[in-house]
């Protein structure tokens, strides 16, 4: 059986959404392992070229979580974000990848189970759209 | 002394960086008295054969525009790189892609079809394509291979300066000149042109505050642009803050944008990714704490073609290089 497991990268806040996926650990969620997390300080560290750079090198999907909006513990780094990833999300599709392939997702320290569930719902979505056409060519 | 020689070469491009060599002006004068030309397809009449005949590394320095679309482009610059001591990739389209590099949101298929079939004015009852190889009346007829993707020239070839823009400015390109002919060189692989971006340059810079926000993007054409403020504050897309300098800022003195056409700044991947993000960050700067889901939608989608837009001059050279199909 030959199932296509999709790699994920994660970016995680360090204020809030790493401390989220922690918790995921720590608490024993059942949790799937497709996702590789990178802690950055902020959402807004999250270079857009640190995206395309994942997808390049072979990422099925990328996932950005930060801190909810008015939460961000640099004020307004997440403000900034939505509209990147608003913006890359429109760029992606021009280049023949799939908008879903890229999440930005909210997570709170006290979040662990809503992180658990982010990546399993995700990895599911990557799943059914099958590997990124990056890797095809 | 025997005079170094020079090649100049062409590969997909328009000819505007044959242009530019002729707007040395009285300065081509010099060059000519100072070297060889070996190589010249737009004013010489030298042929493959002439440089065939030459021993290796021969030719001092390549100036080659133009990015890569063809085997016959392919094939021609390995043979220089062979006869040659320096490669210099002259102008946008040598360097990052350039405007033939859009051709990277299709590919072969996608670009015969709508060439030679699908454009009104064409008449091709039969669908005919180009063909690689045709035997008319008995004659074997070869064309070169079109490539799916467009190539910068430095995957194809071993590139040991770049000389940015579209085209390259004269004052860059006498530098590059005199340089190579003092032997007065920088590091391999550099870009001859100063390491800042253009807004450092910008005679506009000073109107420019410290935080601008955009509520709506205009482009260039639905608006009277102030021929002194920033474009940003204006709400045109500029990507001054993303792209090199150098240029003389030639575009923005004639009241127009800067497209990116130096391509990115020292020490950066990828100049559209870099430019989305700039762009990005100062939509709707102002209040962007009370932006609702659609309205921060609306506004980012005010950029019709982030793609064309950002990667104007770089697609081939950006980290995807293309559009995956
Ligand atoms: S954004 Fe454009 S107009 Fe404004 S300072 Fe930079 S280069 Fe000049
Ligand atoms: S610190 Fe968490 S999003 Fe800015």
């Amino acid at each position: 059986m030959n199932q296509f497991e999709p790699k994920i990268l994660g970016f995680c806040c360090n204020w809030c959404s790493y401390a989220g996926a922690d918790l995921a650990g720590t608490s024993r969620m059942q949790q799937v392992p497709n996702v590789r997390i990178i802690r950055v300080m902020c959402s807004g560290r999250v270079d857009p070229t640190f995206i395309i750079k994942a997808f390049e090198a072979g990422a099925d999907g990328v996932l950005i979580a930060g801190c909810h909006p008015g939460d961000c513990h640099y004020i307004g780094g997440n403000y900034k974000t939505i509209r990147r990833i608003s913006l890359l999300h429109n760029m992606l599709e021009q280049l023949g990848i799939e908008k879903e392939r890229l999440r930005l997702e909210w997570v709170s320290a006290s979040e662990g189970a809503k992180f658990a569930g982010i990546v399993n719902n995700f990895t599911e979505r990557l799943k059914e759209l099958g590997a990124s056409p990056v890797k095809a060519q | 002394m025997a005079k170094p020689k020079v090649a100049f070469y062409w590969n997909a491009s328009c000819g505007g960086c044959e242009e530019t060599v002729i707007d040395l002006n009285e300065d081509i004068l010099k060059v000519a008295d100072a070297v060889d030309i070996v190589l010249w397809p737009v004013a010489l009449d030298f042929k493959r054969k002439d440089i065939e005949a030459l021993a290796d590394g021969e030719i001092a320095v390549s100036f080659i525009n133009g990015s890569i679309r063809l085997e016959e482009q392919e094939n021609m610059v390995k043979l220089l790189t062979q006869k040659s001591g320096l490669v210099v990739a002259f102008g946008a389209c040598a360097h990052i892609g350039g405007i033939p590099g859009l051709g990277n949101f299709w590919n072969r298929e996608t670009i015969f079809e709508r060439a030679y079939k699908g454009v009104p004015s064409v008449e091709n009852p039969e669908g005919t394509l180009p063909q690689e190889r045709t035997t008319v009346d008995g004659c074997d007829l070869t064309l070169s291979e079109f490539y799916d993707t467009v190539k910068t020239l430095n995957q194809t070839i071993d590139v040991d300066y770049y000389l940015p823009g579209c085209p390259p400015p004269p004052d860059l390109v006498m530098n590059a000149v005199n340089a190579i002919l003092q032997g007065d060189l920088p590091e391999k692989g550099a870009v001859l042109a100063p390491a800042k971006a253009l807004c450092d340059t910008c005679p506009r810079r000073d109107s420019k505050p410290e935080k601008i926000s955009i509520s709506e993007v205009k482009r260039p054409w639905e608006i009277k642009m102030d021929p002194e403020t920033c474009f940003l504050v204006q709400g045109v897309i500029c990507l001054g803050p993303a792209t090199r300098s150098g240029c003389g800022e030639t575009c923005i003195r004639a009241n127009m944008p800067c497209r990116g056409c130096f391509g990115p700044v020292d020490g950066v991947a990828d100049q559209g990714a870099r430019a989305l993000s700039a762009i990005a960050s100062i939509l709707g700067l102002e209040g962007e704490e009370n932006m609702s889901e659609e309205e921060t939608q609306k506004l980012v989608d005010q950029i019709v073609d982030p793609a064309g837009t950002f990667y104007r001059f770089g697609l081939p050279a950006s980290l995807l290089r293309r559009k995956k199909m």
